[in-house]
């Protein structure tokens, strides 16, 4: 199936960056299906995956809508060529030991991504309450619940691991390291941040940076954790420059439509 | 690690209790394994109520639970109070805080 | 099936001499099953109906836990997100029916984590279905097509056995279940009615390689099933395998005539005078041998459920560590 190009538009690509990083992140966390460390816990990542899978449809349908060329939520899941997704680089990182591709990962990284990214959504949602763009505001505030569950459910998470045993100390220590690089790009801003707060769209993302970290430090705190020192590296996934993990990501997801052009599901 | 090496570290079982609308009883709906109350309240959310909205959910670790003996007056032994299941072991607290 | 566990249960060893007050005992308990009377968790029961009973709920727990494996395989290669999204539910569901079911099974007298060991040893047993591979898409539809709907015709009858936490569990299955089975018929339907060639031809060939696995599901037929007659009479077992596998075979038939799918078996035809379809004979050398463990996804099904459980230990550890922690802080405030 051949891709298909978005017109660019600064709105749309605002939106992209909110419905990719909802959508690759609960791609991530569907891995876990069948291969959680308990099963009741394996319950509770799906629903996760799936209030994330919810949120990517109705920003993805909301986005297609927006750019006008009749395409469907599934069209621009499927069929953008990598650099068209605006995710942050932060989502697409391995959280699962064998991942296909990915030998790195396990349940510590998922907890420290779920906290992470759960509380920049959080925190996203609650100002998109007032944007300009009524749809994007609606979507904002079912949102809002289930992220808040979200971010409780990873706090939950960190302070048990974080102190817990020896072990999961250490293991949640190491994925904080891991996974602070990534963090520089969430409040980086660049021209769509502008655009977004000059139209009244969104925050942008600098903006957030003092409350997610009070936020964060709160939570690390209670697990006897602390944050890496700031990173000088900045990940570029949510201006299309993505990782290495990504194509394989898209490879996957993407198969069955490409394999079956014209397909009906 | 075999099972003489390390202690059996299994997370205590509880008893979930849910009332599905406002005016209902709670009504028993099965067990789950959790470490402590507040995930058993959350992984009791998450197990037994995918389907329902607006409920209550009580739970109980099992161990707490004192049943009434079944036996009939003419069964051959003596009935006594027990716990709720056969299960073997409970999550057994350390000396220290036994009393709770 | 997922009662595969009362066929294929080695040779018990039949109780010794019992006492008198035992022997009465257990005169009663029959008789009560005799009137369809429930027994739970607390009531007196012949120590090889409560082994039985063991066995098989946590069989039937240990079926829905690894039969996420299968399916959980296409997940991230779901077609479409609303496919995406019903898969996961659907996985989800046989999860949460895992649960249930050890709950159940743990009113008797063992923990989860004793029937769990004894599944990674390989001393347990599962459904054999699932140790056959998701190959395409179209897997999934015919798992939710057949399999679940023999999972629905054996699980039904279940709901009325005579060890109640057991019938309770799966009432409350039964319940979530029509969805899954509905699912994957839609799945299927869509690709035949509204795909293109190709996915016509997916779909044709998953059922050519399902077809047989599914009918086998079923278990031995009922003269060569050793422990029927007993289940049979405690209740815990209601309707023989011949029996269910012929309704399915006779609801299956009519349902891919409506597909428009062809079974791949020449002999299957309706017979007038049985008011049955008639059907080819199973290969039950592959049953045998399947259920022996040499299936083509045996040990990877294990494997990837042991990984899971020692991937997962220190993350169960930490938490119970951490509670033990705060009990100690809340006792000493």
């Amino acid at each position: 199936m051949t891709s298909i190009a978005l017109k660019p538009s600064a709105h749309v690509r605002y939106v992209l960056r909110l419905a990719d990083t909802c959508l690759i992140h609960a791609q991530r966390l569907a891995e876990w299906c069948g291969h959680g460390p308990v099963l009741e816990e394996d319950i509770a990542l799906t629903n996760l995956s799936l209030d994330l899978l919810g949120q990517a449809r109705a920003l993805l349908s909301h986005a297609a809508q927006l750019d006008g060329q009749g395409f469907d939520e599934d069209q621009l899941a499927f069929l953008r060529d990598e650099p068209a997704y605006l995710n942050l680089t932060l989502v697409e990182q391995p959280m699962r030991r064998s991942s296909a591709h990915a030998p790195g990962g396990d349940f510590a990284d998922t907890i420290v991504r779920n906290l992470l990214v759960a509380t920049w959504l959080r925190l996203h949602w609650q100002q998109l309450l007032g944007s300009r763009d009524a749809g994007l505001a609606a979507i904002a505030g079912k949102a809002l619940k289930e992220a808040r569950y979200h971010v409780e459910h990873a706090a939950d998470w960190t302070v048990r691991l974080g102190d817990g045993t020896d072990e999961s100390a250490r293991r949640m220590t190491a994925a904080l390291a891991r996974a602070w690089p990534y963090v520089g790009e969430m409040f980086a801003d660049d021209a769509l941040d502008d655009a977004a707060q000059a139209e009244g769209l969104g925050p942008r993302r600098s903006a957030l940076r003092e409350a997610w970290r009070r936020e964060i430090d709160a939570v690390l705190g209670a697990a006897q954790l602390a944050a890496p020192p700031d990173s000088p590296y900045l990940s570029t996934g949510s201006r299309g420059v993505h990782s290495e993990h990504m194509g394989f990501i898209l490879a996957e997801m993407q198969h069955l439509q490409r394999a079956y052009p014209g397909g009906r599901w | 690690m075999s099972e003489n090496d390390k202690p059996r570290a299994e997370w205590p079982l509880w008893e979930v209790f849910v009332r599905a609308r406002a005016g209902l009883d709670h009504k028993h709906c099965g067990s789950l394994h959790a470490p402590d109350a507040k995930m058993a309240i959350q992984l009791a959310r998450e197990v037994y109520t995918r389907r329902q909205e607006g409920c209550s959910i009580w739970v109980v670790p099992s161990a707490q639970i004192t049943a009434s003996d079944p036996g009939d007056k003419d069964m051959l032994f003596d009935p006594m109070e027990d716990k709720v299941y056969r299960h073997p072991t409970f999550y057994e607290l350390p000396e220290a805080v036994n009393h709770m | 099936m997922y009662t595969q566990a009362m066929d294929l249960a080695p040779k018990d060893e039949r109780k010794a001499v019992r006492t008198a007050g035992e022997a009465e005992l257990e005169r009663r308990f029959e008789a009560r099953i005799d009137e369809g009377d429930y027994v739970e968790a607390k009531d007196w029961m012949p120590e090889h109906y409560r082994r039985t009973l063991v066995r098989q709920i946590s069989q039937h727990a240990h079926s829905e836990v690894v039969g996420m494996l299968p399916e959980g395989n296409w997940v991230t290669r779901a077609p479409t997100l609303k496919r995406k999204c019903i898969l996961l539910a659907k996985i989800q569901d046989e999860g949460g029916h895992g649960l249930y079911l050890y709950a159940a099974a743990e009113t008797l007298g063992v923990s989860r984590d004793g029937l769990i060991d004894a599944l990674h040893a390989g001393k347990a047993k599962y459904s054999s279905i699932f140790n056959y591979p998701t190959l395409n898409w179209a897997d999934i539809g015919v798992i939710g097509w057949l399999v679940d709907g023999a999972a629905i015709m054996n699980q039904i009858p279940l709901t009325r056995c005579s060890y109640a936490p057991y019938a309770r569990a799966m009432i409350r299955i039964c319940r979530e279940e029509s969805f899954h089975q509905r699912q994957g018929f839609d799945a299927l339907n869509v690709m035949m009615r509204e795909g293109t060639e190709a996915q016509r031809a997916m779909v044709q060939d998953a059922v050519n390689r399902w077809w047989w696995p599914c009918l086998m599901m079923f278990g031995p037929p009922d003269k060569d099933s050793t422990h029927s007659e007993q289940s049979m009479r405690w209740g815990i077992k209601r309707i023989g395998n011949d029996e269910l596998r012929q309704k399915f075979v006779d609801a299956t038939a009519q349902q891919a005539r409506v597909l428009g799918v062809t079974l791949p078996d020449p002999l299957l035809k309706w017979n007038e005078e049985r008011g049955h379809h008639d059907f080819g004979p199973i290969d039950w050398a592959e049953f045998w041998r399947v259920v022996g463990g040499n299936g083509p996804c045996n040990r990877e099904r294990l494997d990837a459920r042991v990984k899971a459980w020692e991937d997962g230990a220190w993350v169960r550890e930490a938490a119970l560590a951490h509670a033990r922690k705060q009990a100690l802080k809340g006792a000493a405030a």
